[in-house]
């Protein structure tokens, strides 16, 4: 594999990884837009462990995976009191302070940034990535996917069918949490440097923009727009300076003509209704 | 000293307040959360810089960047709100944040990613008052920022316009029913909305005399936080918020570091949420879209 070529697929894979830390909380109903907070936490968590105390990274990448997830679930029981538009922006809050802390600990070197010592190279950050995606495609099979559906779809029915909406919503949040940890974690590991800057809102954002452009509605959406995400910007490159605008006019007709995104439950069945069609 | 750093966070206050009123004024009505706003705010400030680059006189800039800020707000109507009217109510957001992409890149490519000097419109004079260091430009802005609020809360208060729109933020089929016509109101705010915001970018540009294609993103984001904690829908909670958020930066600046900014200005935003998520003036949600 070519240098560059490693380096968009590292990208992709952190996307990804990004994206399905979105996607979770958002199956439930809710909007993360801190999601950058969390993986600042992640990639801080793992970055002091093997740097301070010398952990190795198979130690230190759950701890600082779990870390991120369980400040998920202490802010989660107050933050998921709020709905829809308070709660996005109550993420959105979160993800801004958490950067901001850590932006004035001297611990880690404070806006100067952090440089670490382990190093995860890029096919262990591929093996992480795939590992997100298959235990997502295994979580879509279970029951807490429906719970989720459930909780989104509507909480009330949901609470009278016996579902614990409260206890769903703060799984949903803190595992996405980790998610995000697990792959912040990954990120200081690889690029062998973590900065607080670079866990801001736009990140946060971006990593939303590519689960509702792939669609919300399936498992395998995040993962089209992760893909779309990373891998369009790089085949517009020609464009030089155009790209992104040539790309964000994209993305606001694409929403203009379809709005619930690339994958949806519909395309599933429609492929299977005409398979079903074609061996009766 | 204290006084002065007083003066200093009113006068930013007051532009944060301009841009939490336009994005009250979008989500209070039409339930949206316009994110293009942040990038009608540097059009605002960059296409005034353009225009007066290109020799224009600098009133005619002005006018010709709220010209252009109200044009790109009913192409965000357009393709963003109306086409998602019916889809997933993240939709718009969506849409809208490609609009702030858009306008961000696009200003990239014509004048570069670096700061522009603004010039000095009005002259360097500074009014001295016991101590107090107090610049012309501020008070011109403070005083456009408070009559346009002061206005606007009178306009939707006593005019027949702004009851339509009140009826229309209170229920729309209700609104509907009673004969506002809503398709043409909607585009009509988005333009009063793309307005203030772009208004607030010039007043930033003139004062602090640099602009730069990013500008929008640190006072947009800002606008949305006194948005919330005055209580979304409230124009008067957002005079109140985008003061509180004002003072707040400039004090911390003063007293602890420019560094514990966000820690501040979010921290605050999320102690309300969780408290109080109506925000101070608001009234408890009813109902809500996203």
């Amino acid at each position: 594999m070519s240098g560059y070529l490693t380096g968009v697929l590292v990208v992709l894979a952190f996307n990804v990884i990004a994206a399905y830390a979105v996607y979770l909380p958002m199956a439930a109903g809710q909007l993360n837009l801190g999601i950058a907070g969390f993986m600042a936490i992640g990639a801080y968590g793992a970055a002091f462990l093997t740097n301070e105390y010398g952990w190795s990274m198979l130690a230190a990448v759950p701890v600082a995976s779990a870390a991120a997830g369980l400040v998920g679930l202490v802010i989660g029981f107050p933050v998921l009191r709020t709905h829809g538009i308070y709660l996005a922006l109550a993420t959105f809050a979160l993800g801004q302070v958490i950067a901001a802390v850590f932006l004035n600990l001297e611990v880690v070197g404070g806006a100067a940034g952090y440089t670490l010592s382990a190093y995860a190279g890029p096919y262990v950050v591929f093996a992480a990535a795939i590992g997100v995606v298959l235990v997502m495609l295994y979580l879509s099979r279970t029951r807490f996917a429906l719970y989720l559906t459930a909780v989104k779809s509507d909480p009330t029915v949901a609470d009278l069918m016996g579902i614990s909406v409260r206890g769903v919503q703060v799984a949903a949040f803190a595992l996405g949490a980790m998610v995000a940890g697990f792959g912040g974690a990954f990120y200081a590991l690889h690029y062998n440097f973590v900065e607080a800057q670079h866990f801001n809102v736009l990140l946060s954002v971006f990593t939303v923009l590519y689960v509702l452009f792939g669609g919300a509605q399936t498992v395998w959406g995040p993962l089209a727009g992760a893909m779309f995400f990373t891998l369009a910007p790089e085949a517009l490159r020609f464009g030089e300076q155009w790209r992104y605008a040539i790309f964000a006019l994209f993305i606001i007709l694409f929403m203009a003509i379809r709005p619930q995104g690339l994958i949806t439950t519909s395309l599933f069945q429609g492929f299977r209704r005409r398979s079903n069609e074609a061996s009766p | 000293m204290l006084t002065q750093q007083i003066i200093n966070g009113l006068m930013l206050g007051a532009i944060y307040m301009l841009v939490a009123v336009a994005f009250t004024l979008a989500i209070g009505v039409l339930n949206f959360l316009n994110f293009s706003l942040p990038g009608l705010f540097m059009v605002g400030g960059m296409a005034t810089y353009g225009f007066i680059r290109i020799g224009w006189p600098w009133f005619f800039a002005i006018g010709g960047a709220l010209f252009l800020a109200a044009l790109v707000s009913l192409l965000v109507e357009r393709l963003a709100y109306r086409r998602g009217e019916g889809a997933e109510a993240d939709v718009p957001l969506v849409s809208s944040l490609g609009f702030l992409v858009l306008l961000e890149n696009l200003m990239l490519v014509q004048y570069g990613s670096d700061q522009q000097a603004f010039p000095a419109l009005l002259p360097d004079m500074n009014l001295r008052v016991g101590g107090l260091v107090i610049g012309i430009a501020q008070i011109i802005s403070l005083a456009i920022s408070v009559i346009l609020v002061a206005w606007l809360s009178w306009f939707l208060k006593r005019t027949n316009a702004g009851r339509r729109i009140r009826t229309v933020a209170e229920n729309r089929e209700t609104a509907q029913l009673l004969g506002v016509n809503i398709r043409r109101l909607v585009p009509q705010l988005f333009v009063a909305s793309a307005l203030l915001a772009a208004v607030g970018g010039v007043l930033f540009a003139v004062n602090y005399q640099q602009v730069s294609p990013w500008m929008g993103e640190g006072p947009g984001f800002k606008g949305v936080a006194a948005m919330i904690i005055g209580g979304m829908g409230s124009i008067w909670g957002s005079v109140i918020g985008g003061l509180l958020i004002g003072f707040a930066e400039v004090l911390s600046i003063t007293f602890i570091g420019a560094d514990v900014v966000n820690i501040t200005v979010y921290g605050l935003l999320l102690l309300i949420l969780i408290v109080r998520p109506q925000g101070l003036l608001g009234k408890p949600p009813a109902r809500e879209k996203l």
